[in-house]
């Protein structure tokens, strides 16, 4: 396999105007031109420019990413996009509750691998935690993987938000 | 009427549309656009064209628009009038052709609630468009109007769809004038970066097959594009190729012009494109029309694209040497750096590379068999085009299937703007409404649309809107009774099961040209087609010819689906191999 075939996991930041049908239009074409989301987050970061950024989290070929990066880049109320992975170093992070339940033994382990992890606890009955972690999404993956063994009932995960290292602005 | 002024949504509409430039808008009326029909009737400087279906009042202000450089204005109520403008507006953005169509919408609070003649009109033309605005805000009405002109003709045209609730229709709000209404995000790069100009420049002066390949992006940029193209490729001396879009961009009577390329292209565009060390593409796409099998499409060359929309560059074939920007600003960047360095082309290869080109051409790939016996298809386009032979002011418009390819092959088309043919979408029907856009644009030209029995019948209730203009197009129907790119193909590889293509209980051409008051001609001889011509083109009313041409002639040359530009079929004779392999069967 060349380097052309190679399938990549991007993170691409783009910014937009802040109105009705935007993420629609995304969406759309992700699902229209057949490319993958693994994750999508979108937030107004900018309430006087009516700004939104929205965080896809895609895999593909080089050739797909770049479709990609300039199909969403014509759509008209895009202002800017960003590949966070190919311009350099980012941090992502992804914010999961995830809801465990049972007594004795597995209870106790699974407060003991959340405290390893930094997850917090949020809620809390006599047979079940809710716990809050923050983290990459490996991270995550990781920690609802032994939650799995510890009776996991419940996950519910926010997709990956990320920025660009140092001090460089969008 | 100043900036700030108040009025009526719907006044604010007319107003917007005056201010854009606008004289005449297609449309059908209903209940969610009233108050733009009633701002309408109480004025007289834009004139509305009542079509008979909004499929066709899109494609008529495609006509419009093609054939005149301008934008085509489209107006459709809510419901079914939107979704019937649907295949038009898919049919803009395939082929890039700038439409602003409004919209009617049920009113703001009824919005959601499954309203008599409510759609999604947004949510459903979001794909089919450029941009679409739902504008529930009448003092955003102006503005929006505006910013839809600004997107549908900038960087690459397209369709753009405003849709406009009734309460917001009979609304006051603020008037604001074009100018004050950009949208901050759409800025196409129409001027090229330089530096890659020059190199562009540099692989053109050190090529020694080199090729240029030619798209609708130069006609989209305007007449001066084609120019500038014209010129470039005879100060070079290089072969052109034109795709079905490009047809007009670079002179067809000029001996540097290898006719169409593609799946129907000829033989010598074809095996120049396979052949050749470097290919200039200038606003094409490589559709999978044009390039057959990817894996295989012109293996040894350099390839340079110019287009306006990054996204079209690297999106089928990888290039080389990718150059942002109009065409019109890299062509005339191009002459102007060719000429500063005394750029000469290196004749002694050149020669060797025409001594080819000129072989491939010997096989005169378009010959078919002449005979008294059944006119064919071709034989009845030769005598038009001798009758139109001279002529600048003609405009063709085409349906979609074997006719559509034969006229562009057998008709010449000169002049940029003068071909209509829907291209990227392939929809039947569009060719009389376009042609009615075309005539309308340019009263007194003569305006064909190229027809097939089947194609002509998806929207043949548009005789009666030319009958009502008084619109002289004439319909030109080669009739063969048969679906015939559907029937090549089941012939072709579906070992001729002809499954639902036959033409069955086709109407009396002439007398349905009759009936809405036209007048029909038909020639079953080959001793009548002149006459026939003759007359049609004499006759200054609206006409059907019925050309009752050879019902088994298939369109040749023949690309088929998964092969590669140097495995053309070219004539009956060539069969299709055994071998045509699975991937290319599923390949449309």
């Amino acid at each position: 396999m060349t380097t052309q075939d190679t399938i990549r996991r991007h993170t691409i930041a783009v910014l937009v105007d802040n109105e009705p049908g935007v993420l629609a239009r995304v969406i759309g074409l992700f699902s229209g031109r057949g490319y993958n989301i693994e994750s999508l987050t979108v937030a107004e970061v900018d309430s006087n420019e009516s700004l939104s950024r929205i965080n896809i989290v895609t895999s593909g070929t080089p050739m797909i990413i770049e479709q990609i990066k300039v199909q969403l880049d014509r759509l008209v109320p895009v202002h800017k996009v960003k590949d966070l992975t190919l311009e350099g170093p980012f941090i992502d992070r992804e914010m999961a509750l995830v809801k465990v339940a049972g007594t004795g033994e597995k209870r106790v382990e699974a407060l003991r691998i959340a405290d390893i992890f930094k997850a917090r606890v949020v809620d809390a009955t006599i047979t079940s935690f809710v716990f809050e972690i923050t983290g990459t999404g490996e991270d995550l993956d990781r920690f609802i993987d032994l939650m799995r063994q510890l009776g996991l009932v419940d996950v519910s995960r926010t997709g990956a938000v990320a920025l660009s290292r140092g001090t460089a602005a969008f | 009427m100043s900036s700030g002024t108040i009025l009526s949504g719907a006044e604010i509409i007319i107003k917007a549309l005056r201010d854009q430039g606008v004289d005449t808008i297609f449309g059908y009326p209903g209940g969610a656009v009233l108050p733009i029909y009633d701002a309408l009737f109480k004025q007289n400087q834009i004139k509305h064209i009542l079509v008979r279906h909004e499929q066709a009042a899109v494609h008529a202000a495609e006509g419009y628009a093609r054939s005149s450089g301008k934008v085509g204005v489209v107006l459709v109520t809510s419901g079914p009038g939107a979704t019937n403008a649907v295949t038009g507006l898919v049919d803009a953005l395939m082929d890039s052709i700038p439409i602003v169509c409004l919209t009617g919408q049920v009113p703001t609070h009824l919005i959601g609630n499954d309203a008599f003649q409510e759609c999604d009109t947004t949510g459903i033309t979001r794909p089919a468009t450029k941009h679409n605005y739902l504008v529930k805000d009448v003092n955003n009405l102006a503005r929006t109007v505006h910013e839809a002109f600004y997107v549908a003709k900038s960087g690459r045209p397209g369709p753009v769809v405003i849709d406009i609730p009734k309460d917001v229709q009979f609304a006051d709000g603020v008037y604001r004038t074009p100018g004050e209404s950009l949208p901050k995000s759409y800025r196409p790069q129409v001027k090229p970066d330089l530096n890659k100009v020059e190199e562009a420049v540099e692989l053109l002066a050190n090529a020694k097959k080199p090729i240029f390949y030619v798209g609708g992006g130069v006609i989209n940029s305007g007449p001066v594009a084609s120019q500038l193209l014209t010129q470039l490729v005879r100060m070079t001396g290089y072969p052109c190729t034109t795709t079905l879009m490009g047809l007009g961009a670079f002179p067809a009577h000029d001996q540097q012009w290898l006719g169409m390329l593609g799946m129907h292209g000829t033989y010598e565009a074809n095996l120049a494109m396979h052949g050749c060390d470097l290919m200039v593409c200038v606003g094409a796409r490589f559709d999978d029309r044009v390039t057959g099998k990817v894996s295989e499409f012109s293996p040894n060359s350099k390839k340079i694209h110019i287009d306006i929309d990054p996204s079209n560059i690297n999106k089928n074939i990888r290039v080389d040497l990718p150059i942002v920007g109009d065409a019109a600003y890299v062509l005339e960047d191009m002459i102007r750096i060719w000429k500063a360095r005394n750029k000469r082309a290196d004749q002694a290869a050149l020669k060797v590379w025409w001594d080819q080109i000129n072989f491939w051409r010997a096989r005169e790939c378009l010959r078919y068999e002449k005979t008294d016996r059944v006119i064919k298809p071709q034989f009845a386009l030769e005598r038009l085009r001798a009758a139109i032979a001279g002529r600048d002011d003609v405009f063709i418009s085409t349906e979609v299937g074997q006719h559509q390819m034969w006229a562009a092959q057998f008709l010449p088309f000169n002049k940029p703007n003068r071909w209509l043919t829907s291209g990227g979408l392939g929809t039947m029907g569009y060719g009389l409404p376009a042609a009615i856009g075309a005539q309308i644009a340019n009263p007194g030209a003569l305006c064909i649309d190229v027809a097939g029995e089947a194609s002509i019948q998806m929207n043949i209730q548009e005789m009666s809107t030319a009958l009502q203009y008084r619109l002289p197009v004439k319909v030109f129907i080669l009739n063969n009774q048969w679906m015939g790119m559907v029937r090549q193909w089941q012939e072709l590889l579906h070992g001729s099961r002809y499954s639902e293509s036959y033409s069955e209980a086709l109407p009396d051409f002439v007398k349905l040209a009759d009936a809405f008051g036209g007048v029909g001609l038909r020639a079953t001889k080959v001793s009548e087609v002149d006459d026939v011509i003759r007359e049609m083109i004499e006759t200054p009313r609206a006409v059907i010819v019925d050309m009752c041409v050879d019902s088994k002639e298939n369109c040749f040359p023949m690309i088929p689906g998964g092969k590669a530009h140097n495995e053309m079929l070219l004539g009956p004779e060539d069969r299709v191999s055994e071998a045509t392999p699975e991937e290319g069967m599923v390949l449309v």
